[in-house]
């Protein structure tokens, strides 16, 4: 697994840095660069055209016409019907979308996206060099159980020896008062250690056995591959959009749902390549191409990229399920979203990290019951439990300290499965 | 001196030996062990075997276990709608239309399929109650026998085009007349389109037909109020109600609305009782009969006879015939005394189709003041406008060669037209012939075209209900077949290109004023502007020609016949519908089947034995039933309460093996029974012939399942006029039990038992069943087998006892019994009580579970874990309400194995595991798999998806208090009498504490409370408004009740020996 916040930090450090330094006597672009960013990077890029086109240069074409851009900035359409001859030729040639009006923008506002858009372009825009250790982190969790059964092992074997010891010692005592000793068993036909071997690696069967047979129709750490690399890494993690804006059935629904490709595009109407993000790779190792992704995007849209028009052939994208419950189990998003407010970490791990998603949780009911038992609701926040007087009352009164989601029944049968 | 009795069955009346010996047995058939009678362990099925069906399991679930798990697929919409939030139901307010019946309903839409229907709320006519019908319309639009595809001569059309030139170049060549046959259509935009196709083709005209006519009631109204249409009767504003054979709460016309006034009518307040008066004048028992507080039987032949009594005792200048019938004479007097004192606030209705005693009855309702005052005249009922004349005329027509071409929608004359040989003959001699029928039914299967009509849940449209009542139909599924608008198809056959659906939209958005009010009007459903009640003059020219003609009629020979339609069934439209199928009639309990309805003296005429096993046994003796030259074998069911010279038979079975599965072999069609008086169809037949054939068939009923092990008492019942001088009549033995059992501390509940009683510290829910308002319908049966996936277990299965109704209505009779030991089964009330899991606080099913798979929650629920249960029965056992269903069977196809199903189960089950059929199935409710016990859950997910909506919102739970419901069960919400009521009993401002605690304090009681199982569902006593002495108060308690059963069995069995010899 990557690093990949460290690296995006000194990835901005360092472009912030180059900006810096270039453009220190232009605090201008500084505030240029913001609001760029706020107002205009939704449509528009510097170098790139977007829904509309790239900016650099735009003085130029306008020929260095100022009022003319405010104008049109802060209201298209006028300057438009004035019939300006760039602002008629920008219009048909962007199949007739008007821009949308920004009358808040103060001139100097205009001014200052202006300097940031004419500034030369960055040195270096492509990230760092891939992370030097592509494999897993070493795993400095405190595994104590190894130690414990190294000393257990030593210990059964210092016990063995001293056995071995003793009855060698009773046989020698006993050889000296001429008591006669039957001839000693070795201790792979001592009934006493089959016996209980036969009892340990009974029980050890059983155990895993047992545990295999809970695991059955489980599948924790399930990551299969997906038709379309989708990284929450970077649209989760880089870009921190919320998982709402395409999960949003996590707060209505029962279902979170995958979202449908239309909300998809309405950012990757914009974005078609990858370029700026960190390098990407597979769970073999292979590198992963985030343009050609987008690409994928595109067709399973039936997006034409080129003349930025659907085309009308457009598929659904088959993901594949990770999460399954069974049938017999109801499950409701939006209860632990919206009513509960869960994050969506709690059952789905460090969802911003996975660059493939896999399943966190191994979803078992003794997984659910544990976290209902140590959950607490939002007991005086939300007016839903007025009617339980009672605890109210208890927590008034200092007898209760908080109440958990099983103090209202949480952990009761038909609380899931009905 | 007479004693009451409560009784399901002859058996339990009579306590039968074949009863008792039915009793012991918790589950009706032995366990498939081979055992003999040397008991389980040298039983033939041997060590052995078990030992391989071990080594088999253990291999089996080896194997299931070790196969990988498949890969799950997700696929989220390419462009999702903005509307829809997967897992979400979206709810769209549409019409249920069918049989010209007209109900605004809620669809519950879940990922784009319709699962639920609920009653619309914002519709003033039916304020959101429902039918069985309705709720389980739902199911029809996945029928696996609809039709897929346009036909034409046999053979697929594959587009609409090429469908529409064949039709018109045929009507071109046709020749002759052309002739719409419609059911009854209530749709404004429809009668449009239909005007537009008539006028396009000269000579042409639109025939309504009803499968089941209220053509005389039209006829009567239009001679007598000028006015071919049905008022607008107010049940609710009647305190005196005399119905002369009207089902006017089972069948007869508006049910819902009717049902909904009645029970207003019928509400107690306990500071002063008062309630309506309903006295039935009947030939057979049916729902509304089993309701009335006095209730008279007659023959059909005798039906002007009874009217013209009534008539000349109000005062009418008419000479009644004679009524032989003592009793039927008093009850004259009584119906005639009580409508003379309500002054006015009294209403008489007559479920005849003949004009004359329709005229007779309207006459009776002018002479009482009704018009003007539960009859209005300004707000008339569009849901029957078929006319018998026109429609035999039209099939003389056709067998006279003058007919062209027949467009047919809505209605299956082929089947259900009294003469059906005569209309298919005529149908083969019409040149062009269309139907727009769902389905290949025994009318599409012989028209040369067949085009079908979408489903009303994937249609555009309006429906009129009442005049001035208007309710929109919405798709809320796009059309599952190739199925297209019958008005889409008789515009393009009149030459206007465009849909029916924006034709419908333009003309609403011009005529409401506006997109805007449109799209309010399509989100409520209805627009009802009605105008003021009033009433409207009445011509008495008609009465005395018409009672002429009702004196002179002639008399019934020995045996008469009622031909009736059922709740559940109705004129057969729904005849593959599997839920409605396995409903219970209300009154006979019987499913699957049509079948002769006798009475016990006409069963001892015939020489049948209603012996100790008459109802132990499923098989029943069949009879040979002539009428007019037709011929039907059929089996009887014994009911008491029928005249002792009629007999009944239902309507809508028999229907052909093309209209579904479920339907195929069911019955027999009674439809070529209905006979043409010159005017009008006549649903009986006056002299019939009925012999014993000697051979039996088995009914699936299910009166003797689920018994209380003779425990007493379940229901209570107290006439008005007791209620009235004592209320606290109930309230004092309830409080023997304190008494008896918590003598220190005053408080039953805790003192009763050695188990401690648990706190509910948030919401403690509690449901409350007034039996006052509790008509029997039957709807929250079929709304909770919608709702819980309740599986459809066919008749074979029922036969074994395991029907699967998580909420079963138990139907009481009770009779009078003399001294002498003598059943007065003439002179009998019924009593309706819903029963569903109680929840019980103490309940005894949770102790006996030996791996905890039911369990007691913190709010009072008795819970259920499927998961968990390994199908000991054990809690079946020992529950003294007998709720839980046990899966014998994988009905619902749940298992992993399909084999569990191939072969064992009826083609009907099979049906309903149809990919397209489990489509209505509700995803928040686990689908049952075999071996595991179910039963009612307090609709759980709507409890716990009512919470989350609280929660999530920030604010309290609303069960009820102020109007504002968070949570409704099923059953509840389907009731259109709102004898239902749930909620949190902890919240002391919701209507079930009210109704508990301040409102009916007097009425409450729990099933057999003397148990302390401490059920959460409390029943109110039901209220008889009657001047006979009515309840058990007389039948003593404990050690009293013993000594008196001892002295009444002796003498109670010996008619019963006597008829065995």
């Amino acid at each position: 697994m990557f690093q990949f916040r460290t690296q995006v930090k000194a990835l901005q450090t360092a472009i912030l840095f180059i900006l810096l330094i270039s453009f220190s006597l232009r605090i201008n672009a500084q505030e240029g660069k913001a609001l760029f960013n706020a107002k205009c990077a939704s449509c528009h890029a510097i170098d790139k055209q977007l829904v509309g086109p790239a900016l650099r240069g735009v003085e130029d074409r306008w020929g260095g016409d100022k009022a003319m851009i405010h104008n049109w900035v802060h209201n298209s359409a006028a300057v438009i019907k004035s019939g300006y001859p760039r602002a008629v030729e920008v219009y048909s040639q962007f199949n007739k979308v008007q821009m949308t009006a920004f009358p808040e923008l103060a001139d100097k506002d205009i001014d200052a996206i202006l300097a940031y858009v004419s500034a030369p372009p960055a040195a270096n825009t492509t990230p760092g060099s891939a992370p030097s250790s592509a494999g897993a982190p070493a795993d400095n969790k405190d595994d104590s159980s190894l130690l414990f059964g190294i000393l257990t092992l030593i210990l059964a074997v210092i016990s063995l020896i001293l056995l071995q010891v003793n009855s060698n010692l009773r046989k020698l005592s006993d050889d000296r008062e001429g008591v006669h000793a039957p001839e000693p068993v070795p201790f792979y036909r001592n009934k006493a250690y089959i016996a209980t071997g036969a009892i340990i690696l009974f029980l050890l069967a059983g155990y895993f056995v047992f545990q295999g047979a809970q695991g059955l129709g489980r599948s924790q750490n399930y990551q299969p591959e997906q038709p379309i690399f989708y990284s929450h890494t970077v649209h989760a993690g880089v870009n921190q959009i919320s998982c709402l804006y395409c999960h949003g059935g996590a707060q209505d629904s029962k279902h979170a749902n995958i979202p449908s490709v239309n909300v998809c595009m309405n950012c990757h109407m914009g974005i078609n390549e990858y370029a700026k993000g960190p390098k990407l790779y597979r769970e073999d190792g292979s590198e992963v191409d985030g343009t050609a992704e987008i690409k994928k995007l595109y067709q399973y849209a039936g997006w034409d990229p080129t003349t930025r028009n659907y085309t009308g052939n457009g598929k659904p994208v088959e993901w594949i399920r990770i999460h399954n419950l069974p049938d017999h189990v109801y499950f409701n998003h939006s209860q632990h979203v919206k009513a509960g407010k869960q994050q969506c970490q709690t059952c789905h791990g460090e969802i911003q990290k996975m660059n493939e998603v896999y399943q966190f949780a191994n979803l078992s009911m003794g997984w659910c019951v544990n976290c209902h038992r140590e959950t607490k609701v939002q007991f005086a926040d939300n007016k839903f439990y007025s009617i339980y007087e009672k605890f109210h009352e208890d927590i008034k009164n200092k007898k209760l300290d908080s109440v958990t989601v099983e103090k209202i029944g949480g952990t009761e049968c038909q609380k899931c499965h009905y | 001196m007479e004693q009451k009795k409560y009784w399901q069955n002859f058996g339990e009346l009579r306590n039968s030996e074949g009863y008792e010996k039915d009793l012991q047995d918790e589950f009706k058939e032995q366990l498939p062990f081979e055992a003999d009678d040397k008991g389980l362990l040298e039983a033939r099925t041997p060590r052995r075997d078990f030992l391989k069906y071990v080594g088999f399991s253990t291999a089996a679930a080896a194997v299931a276990a070790g196969c990988e798990i498949p890969v799950k697929k997700s696929i989220p919409y390419l462009n999702k709608p903005e509307n829809i939030i997967p897992g979400v139901p979206n709810y769209f307010a549409t019409t249920y239309v069918q049989d010209g019946n007209v109900v605004p309903v809620v669809a519950k839409v879940r990922d784009g399929r319709p699962i639920k229907l609920e009653g619309n709320e914002l519709s003033s006519i039916t304020l959101g109650g429902t039918s069985a019908r309705v709720q389980a319309a739902v199911l029809g639009i996945y029928d696996t026998a609809r039709s897929r595809y346009p036909i034409a001569n046999g053979k697929e059309v594959t587009t609409f085009e090429a469908f529409d030139k064949m039709v018109v170049e045929a009507m071109k060549g046709a020749g002759g007349v052309t002739v719409l046959l419609t059911s009854t259509i209530t749709s404004p935009t429809s009668k449009m389109v239909i005007a537009q196709f008539l006028a396009k083709n000269p000579g042409s005209r639109h025939v309504q037909y009803d499968a089941i006519s209220a053509s005389g009631l039209l006829q009567a109204n239009e001679a007598g109020y000028g006015k071919r249409a049905i008022p607008s009767y107010h049940f609710d504003n009647a305190k005196v109600i005399v119905s002369l054979g009207a089902d006017f709460l089972g069948t007869w016309l508006n049910t819902i609305e009717y049902s909904r006034q009645y029970a207003a009518g019928r509400k107690i307040n306990q500071l002063n009782p008062e309630m309506s008066k309903h006295i039935q004048f009947e030939s057979m028992l049916s729902l509304t009969g089993a309701n009335a507080d006095e209730r008279f039987v007659h023959r059909p032949s005798e039906a002007g006879a009874v009217a013209l009594g009534l008539y000349a005792r109000l005062g009418g200048s008419v000479t009644a015939p004679a009524v032989a019938d003592e009793r039927l004479k008093k009850g004259l007097d009584l119906a005639a005394s009580q409508l003379k004192a309500a002054n006015g606030a009294a209403l008489v209705v007559s479920g005849s189709n003949d004009a004359r005693v329709q005229t007779i009855v309207n006459a009776i309702n002018e002479i009482i003041g009704a018009n003007g005052k539960t009859i209005n005249w300004a707000t008339t009922l569009n849901t029957r406008q078929g006319n018998d004349k026109e429609m035999v005329q039209l099939v003389q027509d056709m067998n006279d060669g003058k007919v062209g071409a027949l467009l047919i929608h809505g209605v299956n004359p082929a089947y259900d037209y009294f003469d059906s040989k005569k209309f298919t003959e005529g149908l083969k001699k019409v040149k062009v012939s269309i139907s727009f029928n769902d389905r290949e039914d025994e009318t599409s299967e012989n028209c040369k075209f067949s085009l079908p009509d979408h489903h009303f849940l994937e249609s555009w449209g309006d429906a009129e209900m009442k005049s001035g009542a208007i309710s929109f139909l919405q798709p809320t599924i796009a059309p599952i077949f190739k199925t297209r608008a019958f008005q889409t198809s008789l515009m393009h056959w009149s030459g206007d290109t465009s849909e029916y659906g924006d034709f419908f939209k333009n003309y609403w958005i011009t005529k409401l004023g506006g997109q805007e009010a449109w799209d309010k009007a399509l989100q409520d459903g209805v627009v009802e502007n009605l105008a003021a009640p009033a009433a409207a003059p009445f011509n008495n020219s008609g009465v005395a020609e018409a009672a002429a003609q009702l004196s002179s009629a002639k008399k019934g020979g020995k045996t008469e016949l009622v031909i009736y339609e059922k709740v559940s069934m109705g004129s057969g439209k729904d005849a593959n519908n599997p839920w409605l199928q396995e409903l219970p009639d209300p009154i006979t309990k019987a499913t699957w089947d049509n079948y002769v309805i006798i009475s016990y003296a006409k069963a001892k005429d015939l020489g049948i034995v209603v012996d100790d096993n008459y109802e132990v046994e499923t098989s029943k003796p069949t009879v040979t039933l002539k009428s007019g030259g037709k011929e039907f074998v059929l089996p009887i069911l014994v009911i008491p309460g029928m005249h002792p010279d009629v007999v009944a038979l239902a309507l809508g079975y028999g229907r052909s093996e093309k209209t579904g599965k479920a339907a195929a072999g069911v019955g027999q069609n009674a439809f070529p029974l209905v006979s043409f008086n010159g005017a009008s169809f006549e649903y009986a037949a006056t002299d019939v012939s009925v012999e014993k054939t000697g051979k039996t068939y088995k009914v699936a009923y299910t009166q003797t399942h689920n018994q209380y092990e003779g425990r007493k008492e379940v229901v209570r019942e107290y006439d008005l006029e007791d209620f009235r001088k004592t209320p606290k009549i109930l309230k004092a033995e309830r409080d023997e039990l304190v008494e008896d059992f918590a003598k220190q501390t005053g408080d039953y509940r805790v003192e009763g038992t050695l188990y401690p009683d648990y706190p509910y510290p948030g919401a403690k829910w509690g449901m409350s069943i007034d039996l006052n308002t509790c008509t029997g319908c039957g709807a929250c049966s079929i709304a909770c087998t919608a709702e819980n996936n309740v599986a459809v277990v066919g008749k074979s299965e029922v036969l074994r006892a395991h029907e699967m109704h998580w909420l079963r209505i138990d139907r009481y009779f009770a009779t009078y019994r003399d001294n002498s030991g003598n059943d007065d089964l003439d002179n009998l009330n019924v009593l309706f009580m819903p029963v569903m899991c109680q929840h019980c606080d103490n309940a005894p099913c949770e102790n006996v579970c030996p791996v905890n798979a039911t369990s007691h929650s913190s709010e009072g629920l008795n819970q259920m874990t499927y998961n968990r249960c390994i199908g000991t029965r054990y809690c079946a056992n020992n529950c003294p309400f007998k709720v839980r269903r046990f899966n014998w069977a994988d009905y619902m196809g749940a298992d992993s194995f399909p084999d569990n199903q191939n072969g064992k189960l009826d083609a009907s089950v099979m049906q309903m595991n149809d990919d397209l059929t489990r489509m209505v199935l509700n995803p928040d409710v686990t689908v049952r798999s075999r071996g595991v016990i179910e039963k009612c859950s307090f609709c759980v997910q709507r409890l716990q998806d009512g919470k989350l909506k609280a929660k999530k919102e920030n604010r309290p739970l609303d069960t009820g208090a102020e109007g504002k419901w968070d949570i409704k069960t099923a059953c509840q919400q389907a009731c259109p009498t709102n004898a239902i009521v749930f909620g949190n009993v902890n919240d002391k401002k919701s209507p079930v504490s009210k109704i508990r605690n301040e409102e009916q304090t007097n009425r409450v009681f729990y099933a057999l409370e003397q148990l302390h199982v401490l059920p959460s569902v409390n029943y109110l006593a039901k209220i008889r408004n009657t001047d006979r002495h009515v309840g058990v108060s007389e039948e003593g308690h404990g050690a009293a009740e013993g000594e008196k059963k001892a002295e009444t069995l002796p003498s109670a069995k010996q008619p019963v020996e006597a008829e065995v010899k």
